[in-house]
């Protein structure tokens, strides 16, 4: 009788705050830590996993594309030709440049720079400015997140000294992240390979665009074996070299991932805890049905329909709690990202918790001791 | 006719040296509309008595027939429609939904047995007009009486139509006024529909009302007599340890 389900969960307000508040924080504590692992990864990664470019060429043995080698860019010549590539681009992505600030002293950043008319490399979240405006000579794209705080960056036009050569800011981006916590500054190829001194037939990088419907795994082998001392990627590989370097690698991301662990096993004894105690404390009732006939499916429905209930609400208070949180966070340098990938897990893993945790108590009433339900 | 045949029933809680030999050999017999009283002091083995008797415990061994069914051994899966079909069950605390309202706690007696949405609802409505409480449909078990609360729970048990009724200290948690009234109930269901009646009982006040008084004790039936053969108040004037007891074989 799902009616008694219900009542029993609104009938003790007090008991149903408890309940609830213990699934909530769980929720919040989890979707939090979770979001921020989430954001470790993305800041890690963005620049190869936002990039369009189904392939990237890099450099052999590299670990992570901010560490890239310049090799010649015959090799984009060698394979043109390709018939399953619809566009080959070179691009630049590199943490050696500096700039300098009003103090005079020096900033790292993270320079990107691609072909403009490809849109493979960036720049992206373009918040001010054009495109247009990116390719002219010394023109840069400065992200946000740091642009004021770190390079004390604040308007269009300003000039600012890059790798010892002068650079405008013609625009910016909004939330790229990088995970050393440099800032992001996006150029054109041909004004990234001067900022770095690099020669004009050389590049870091090599972006692919495969033509639509193209087996990318064929096409990585057919220009792989085109080509000598590089190698091919697929961005997801790439994308995961990248998570595995910083996130891993660095040992940054551990603590992280500890936190997130911590987080999701604190979260689940919570529930259960919660739960549980709910069950038990309608033990007798449990029991008075099982002698007035109920079979053990009918009290394992009750007892379902109110974890799923509870965890319900509990998990739309709690997910709308950290969706909240996360937003707010994506303004600031903390990314604590809930994507709807996490928001269902979180759903799957509330609402197992919340059935698992009761039918676990109720156990004790399915096996019923005579002494529980005749006691006065 | 037998309601319920007990034969040599044996129930030992636990093993070994912590074993509790609550029941040493019961034998029983239950009678259609008969009110039998159950009486044994503490720890005499009557609650575990009833709760073999409606299939909410196991016996060691021996016998339990329930309207010609053997439901010693049944798996356990199967009690549930024996207690169902069978039983109605009463305590001593009453054991109401506090969550719902009486007729909502009427209502979930039905459910278990299939009657539901207005149907149930008319039904449960009867049933509370029965035991006196037409006035209190809407009513939460916390705003009611205990002999109230216990006539709630009467018309719960009733709304299955059980042959056999099991009352564990009906009465205990009652003043005098509202206990006659639940055994007025209990004696009507048992004259007038036929019914079986066993009533656990330490209340001497009820004494009356027995058909038979049956008395358990260390497991053992002690005594076993129609009411009509003795006084009441022999049961009542002597205490139970000195009662001479002729030993059941
Ligand atoms: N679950 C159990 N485990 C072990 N021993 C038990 C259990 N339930 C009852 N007993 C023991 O079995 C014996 C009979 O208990 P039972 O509850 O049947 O007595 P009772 O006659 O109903 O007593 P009371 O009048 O106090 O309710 C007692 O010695 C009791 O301690
Ligand atoms: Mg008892």
């Amino acid at each position: 009788m799902a009616s008694l389900a219900i009542k029993n969960l609104f009938h003790e307000k007090v008991r149903l705050v408890v309940t609830l508040t213990g699934i909530v924080f769980s929720v919040i504590l989890t979707a939090v830590q979770l979001g921020i692992f989430q954001g470790f990864i993305a800041a890690s990664t963005d620049i190869v996993g936002k990039s369009n470019a189904d392939l990237w060429i890099v450099s052999q043995n590299v670990t992570h594309v901010e560490q890239g080698v310049e090799f010649s860019e015959s090799n984009l010549y060698k394979i043109v030709e390709i018939k399953g590539i619809e566009r080959a681009e070179k691009q630049i992505v590199s943490l050696g440049a500096q700039m300098k600030k009003s103090d005079g002293s020096d900033e790292g950043i993270t320079l990107v720079g691609s072909d403009l008319d490809g849109g493979m490399g960036g720049a992206w979240n373009i918040v001010e400015g054009s495109l247009e405006d990116l390719k002219k000579p010394d023109a840069i794209f400065v992200d946000k997140l740091y642009a004021e705080s770190k390079l004390g960056i604040t308007k269009i036009g300003q000039v600012v000294e890059l790798n010892k050569r002068r650079a405008r800011v013609a625009g910016f981006t909004k939330g790229i992240r990088i995970f050393t916590s440099q800032p992001a500054v996006f150029t054109s190829f041909k004004n990234a390979q001067s900022f770095l001194n690099m020669r004009e037939d050389e590049t870091l990088y090599i972006v692919i665009k495969a033509v639509e419907g193209k087996n990318l795994d064929e096409l990585k082998s057919e220009i792989a074996a085109k080509l000598e001392n590089v190698e091919v990627l697929t961005r997801s590989e790439l994308v995961y070299r990248q998570g595995i370097y910083w996130v891993i690698g660095t040992g940054a991301g551990i603590t992280v991932l500890v936190a997130a662990a911590l987080a999701i096993i604190v979260g689940i004894v919570i529930v259960a805890q919660t739960i549980y105690s709910a069950t038990v404390d309608h033990i007798r009732e449990y029991g008075t049905l099982k002698a007035m006939g109920a079979t053990n499916f009918y009290l394992y429905r009750i007892i379902i329909t109110q974890a799923i209930v509870s965890g319900l609400i509990a998990f739309v208070i709690g997910i709308s709690v950290s969706l909240v949180i996360s937003r707010i966070s994506l303004e600031g340098t903390l990314a604590i990202i809930v994507n709807w990938q996490l928001v269902l897990a979180l759903f799957v893993l509330t609402i197992l918790m919340c059935c698992g945790s009761s039918v676990v108590a109720i156990r004790k009433a399915t096996t019923i001791d005579p002494a529980m339900v005749f006691k006065g | 006719m037998k309601a319920i045949e007990v034969v040599n029933l044996v129930k030992t809680y636990g093993a070994g040296e912590t074993a509790v030999h609550a029941l040493k050999g019961v034998d029983l017999d239950v009678f259609e509309s008969e009110l039998l009283l159950l009486l044994g002091a503490s720890g005499s083995g009557k609650t575990t008595l009833i709760s073999i008797v409606g299939g909410i415990l196991s016996a060691t061994s021996g016998n339990c027939v329930i309207r010609g069914r053997e439901i010693v051994g049944l798996p356990q899966s199967k009690l549930p429609k024996i207690r169902l079909e069978n039983i109605g069950f009463i305590f001593q605390g009453f054991n109401l939904f506090p969550a719902l309202t009486t007729q909502e706690n009427v209502e979930i007696a039905l459910d278990l047995k299939g009657v539901r949405g207005g149907k149930a609802k008319k039904r449960a409505a009867e049933l509370l007009e029965r035991v006196g409480l037409k006035e209190k449909l809407k009513t939460f078990p916390a705003d009611l009486s205990g002999g109230q609360k216990q006539r709630v729970a009467i018309a719960r048990a009733l709304a299955g139509e059980p042959p056999i009724i099991l009352a564990d200290e009906p009465t205990a948690a009652l003043d005098s006024e509202s206990g006659r009234l639940i055994m007025d109930l209990l004696q009507e269901l048992a004259h007038e529909q036929n019914r079986a009646i066993v009533v656990v009982t330490h209340d001497n006040r009820i004494f009356d009302y027995a058909d038979r008084i049956v008395k358990i004790e260390d497991g053992r039936i002690s005594k076993d007599e129609s009411n009509e053969q003795t006084d009441a108040a022999t049961w009542m004037a002597v205490p139970s340890a000195s009662v001479n007891i002729p030993q059941t074989a």
